[in-house]
C-alpha cells in the first residue's frame, strides 16, 4: 500500500504532453495545407482571368459587359446572346454556356435526388439485412465509373433510345446529358442520404413504431425528417458535382452553345466549354482570359453553393436539437 | 429477514389503500394472461414456461437481476420483438381473452391498445406538439381542433402541460431529461391505449424527475393497467400492486408487492430484494 502511494503521478506526463502536441501540429498543418491549396488554385485561375480587368487590349472584347449582359442584332434570344470567340468580331455571352449548364443541372438533380433518397430509403429502411448489403456497394460502385465512360454511354446507347422513345428533333439534348450526369449524381446523393438515414437513432424507429406506426409512416415521418440535413447536404454536393461535370456533358449534350430554354434542344456547359476550348485557344487572347474566368465562376459558384449549404445544414441542425 | 433497508414510507398512501382494495374488491378478470411462454433470440432461450396474470387497472411491477429477461417480456406484450430478426415467442400471451401472438393480429391495432414508454427518453426531433400529435396524424386524424385538444388533455394527464403550454411550437428535444420522459408517456397516452408498459423509465432521471414519474404512475392507473421494469426495489415497492421477479429467464415469484416485500416465500427473492446478489 505505502509503496503505491509513492508513485509520482507527474511520470510520463512530459513525454504524453509532447505527443499530443506534435500530433496537433500534424493535423493542423494538414488541414491548413488542404486550405492553402484551394486558395492557390483559386489563385492563380483568377490571375489568368484578371487581364479582363485591367489589360485594355483584352478588355475591349472580353469583360462583364460582354459576358453577361450585352445582345448582338438580332430577332431571337438565341441570335442576341452568342458565344463564337473565334471569328472576326469574337462573341463571348456566357448566357448560353450558363444556361446549357443549368438545364443539364436541373434534369441531372431532377433525376437523382428523387431516386437517390428513395433508395437511400429502401436500403436503410424497407431492405433484408443481405439485400442492403448488396444495395449499398453497387450504387457506390456507380461513383467509381469514369465519366468519360458514362458520356460515351449516353452518346451512343441512352440518346438513341431516348429519341426513338420520345420523339427528340436532336439525338443530344438536354435530356440525355442530364439524364447521363444523374447516373453520376445518383451515387453522391444515395450515399450521403443513406448514411444520415442508417445513422438515425434505433430508439426514434422504436418509439414511432410503439405507437402503432407502419414501417413506412416511420420511414417516412420520422427517419427521413430527422436525416433532412444529410438529404439536403447530398442535394448540395451533387450540385456542385453536376456543375464541375465536364465530359459527360462534352459528350452528350451535343455540344452546341445556343440560348434556348428548350430541354429538347441541344446544349453546351460551362466546364465544356473550358475543356473542349482551353488547348486551342491563343496564351494571352481575350477568348483565354474568357475561358479562365469562366473557371473562376465555376469555383466561385461551388464554393459559394457550398458554404450556403454548410449554413442551412449547420442551423437545421441546430433546429433539431432545439437550440433556436 | 432483513427489509428494513428499503424505504417504504413514500408508499404508505398506496399501500394502505391498496390494503382495502383487495378487501372489497372480488378476483376481476385479469387484463392480461400469460401461459407457457417461451422466447428466442435465434438459438438463445431467453424465457422459459412464464405463466402470470397481469390484473387491470393496477400496477405490476418486473424486477429481477440484469439480462433476466424483463425487457423481453415486456415487449413480447406489444410485440416489439418483431423487428428483430431471428426472434420467435411461442406459448400463450392474451390480452382481454384474445391470443396476441395468433395469425390474425393487427400488431399496428395491438400497438394503439398497449403503449410503450422507453428506458432512454426517445421524443422525435420534432416539436411538442408534433410529438404528441404524432400518433393521432399516422391514425388520420387531422382535424385541428381534434388535435389541439387531445394535444392538450394528454399533456394534462402526463403532468407536463403546465410547464409546456407556452411553447408547443418549440423543439421537444429543447426540454429536460424528465420532462422528455413525461413527453413520451403523454405521446403514449395520445393514442388512447389500454395497457402502459413503461422499461425503466425513470433510470436515467434525478430524484426529483423519478417522483413525478412515480406520482404519474399512481395517477394514471384509475384508467390503465400499467407494467413497469425496474433496478429500484424502492420504486417497485412504492408505485406497484403486484411485483414479479424474474431470473435467468424464469420467473420466481409473483405476489402482492407487500408480500414480495415483506414476506416472500423464495429464498431467491429474498436475496435479491435484499440485496444479496444482483
Ligand atoms: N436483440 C437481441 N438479440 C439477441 N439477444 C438479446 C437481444 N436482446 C436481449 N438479448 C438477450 O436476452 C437476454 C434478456 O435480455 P433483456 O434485455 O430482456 O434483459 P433485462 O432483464 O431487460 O436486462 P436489463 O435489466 O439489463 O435491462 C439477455 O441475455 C440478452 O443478452
Ligand atoms: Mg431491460
Amino acid at each position: 500500500m505505502n509503496d503505491r502511494r509513492k508513485v509520482d503521478l507527474t511520470r510520463g506526463v512530459k513525454g504524453r504532453f509532447i505527443r499530443d502536441r506534435l500530433m496537433t501540429v500534424v493535423f493542423t498543418g494538414a488541414g491548413w495545407f488542404a486550405i492553402l491549396f484551394i486558395a492557390l488554385i483559386f489563385v492563380f485561375t483568377f490571375r489568368e482571368a484578371l487581364p479582363i480587368f485591367t489589360d485594355p487590349e483584352v478588355s475591349k472584347e472580353a469583360n462583364l459587359h460582354e459576358f453577361f449582359v450585352k445582345r448582338v442584332e438580332g430577332e431571337t434570344i438565341e441570335q442576341q446572346f452568342v458565344w463564337q470567340p473565334v471569328g472576326e468580331v469574337p462573341k463571348f455571352s456566357f448566357i448560353p454556356l450558363i444556361l446549357g449548364t443549368l438545364k443539364a443541372t436541373f434534369v441531372g438533380l431532377l433525376f437523382a435526388c428523387p431516386i437517390g433518397v428513395a433508395a437511400a430509403l429502401f436500403s436503410s429502411e424497407f431492405a433484408p439485412p443481405k439485400l442492403r448489403e448488396w444495395i449499398k456497394p453497387t450504387i457506390e460502385l456507380l461513383a467509381g465509373i469514369p465519366s468519360v465512360v458514362l458520356g460515351f454511354f449516353a452518346l451512343l446507347v441512352l440518346a438513341s433510345w431516348l429519341q426513338n422513345t420520345f420523339g427528340f428533333t436532336y439525338r443530344l439534348n438536354a435530356w440525355n446529358a442530364g439524364l447521363a450526369l444523374g447516373i453520376a449524381l445518383l451515387p453522391v446523393v444515395f450515399t450521403i442520404s443513406e448514411d444520415g438515414m442508417s445513422s438515425v437513432p434505433r430508439h426514434y424507429r422504436e418509439g414511432s413504431l410503439a405507437l402503432g406506426a407502419s414501417r413506412f409512416q416511420t420511414a417516412w415521418k420520422v427517419v427521413l425528417p430527422a436525416a433532412l440535413p444529410a438529404v439536403f447536404a447530398s442535394f448540395v454536393l451533387a450540385f456542385g458535382r453536376a456543375i464541375g461535370e465536364t465530359m459527360i456533358l462534352l459528350m452528350a449534350g451535343g455540344n452546341a452553345a445556343i440560348t434556348s430554354f428548350s430541354l429538347s434542344d441541344p446544349l453546351r456547359t460551362l466546364s465544356a466549354t473550358i475543356a473542349a476550348e482551353l488547348g486551342e485557344v491563343v496564351f494571352g487572347d481575350p477568348h483565354y482570359s474568357a475561358l479562365f474566368f469562366m473557371g473562376t465562376l465555376l469555383f466561385v459558384l461551388t464554393f459559394v453553393s457550398n458554404s450556403a449549404g454548410q449554413w442551412v445544414i449547420g442551423r437545421m441542425q441546430r433546429r433539431m436539437q432545439g437550440e433556436s | 429477514m432483513n427489509v428494513t433497508t428499503i424505504n417504504m414510507s413514500a408508499g404508505d398512501r398506496q399501500s394502505e389503500e391498496r390494503a382495502t382494495k383487495i378487501h372489497e374488491e372480488p378476483e376481476a378478470s385479469p387484463k392480461i394472461q400469460v401461459r407457457d411462454f417461451n422466447f428466442f433470440y435465434g438459438d438463445l432461450h431467453v424465457l422459459h414456461d412464464i405463466a402470470l396474470d397481469i390484473p387491470e387497472k393496477q400496477v405490476t411491477a418486473f424486477i429481477g437481476p440484469s439480462g433476466c429477461g424483463k425487457s423481453t417480456f415486456l415487449r413480447s406484450i406489444n410485440r416489439m420483438n418483431d423487428i428483430i430478426p431471428g426472434a420467435r415467442a411461442r406459448g400463450t400471451l392474451m390480452l382481454d381473452n384474445q391470443d396476441l401472438y395468433a395469425k390474425a393480429v393487427d400488431v399496428v391495432a395491438l400497438r394503439r391498445k398497449v403503449g410503450m414508454v422507453f428506458q432512454k427518453s426517445n421524443p422525435f426531433p420534432k416539436s411538442i406538439y408534433e410529438n404528441v400529435a404524432y400518433g393521432l396524424r399516422i391514425g388520420g386524424v387531422n382535424d385541428r381542433r381534434i388535435l389541439d385538444d387531445i394535444v392538450q388533455t394528454s399533456l394534462q394527464r402526463a403532468a407536463l402541460w403546465d410547464e409546456v403550454k407556452d411553447r408547443l411550437d418549440s423543439s421537444a428535444m429543447a426540454l429536460s431529461g424528465g420532462q422528455q420522459q413525461r413527453l413520451c408517456i403523454a405521446r403514449a397516452l395520445a393514442v388512447d391505449p389500454e395497457v402502459l408498459l413503461m422499461d425503466e423509465p425513470a433510470s436515467a432521471l434525478d430524484p426529483i424527475a423519478t417522483q413525478k414519474i412515480e406520482e404519474l404512475v399512481y395517477e394514471l392507473k384509475s384508467n390503465y393497467t400499467i407494467v413497469i421494469v425496474t433496478h429500484n426495489m424502492q420504486q417497485a415497492a412504492r408505485v406497484s400492486d403486484r411485483t414479479a421477479f424474474f431470473m435467468l429467464g424464469k420467473l420466481v415469484e409473483y405476489d402482492d408487492t407487500n408480500t414480495i416485500f415483506m414476506n416472500p416465500k423464495q429464498k431467491l427473492t429474498e436475496d435479491y430484494i435484499t440485496g444479496r446478489f444482483g
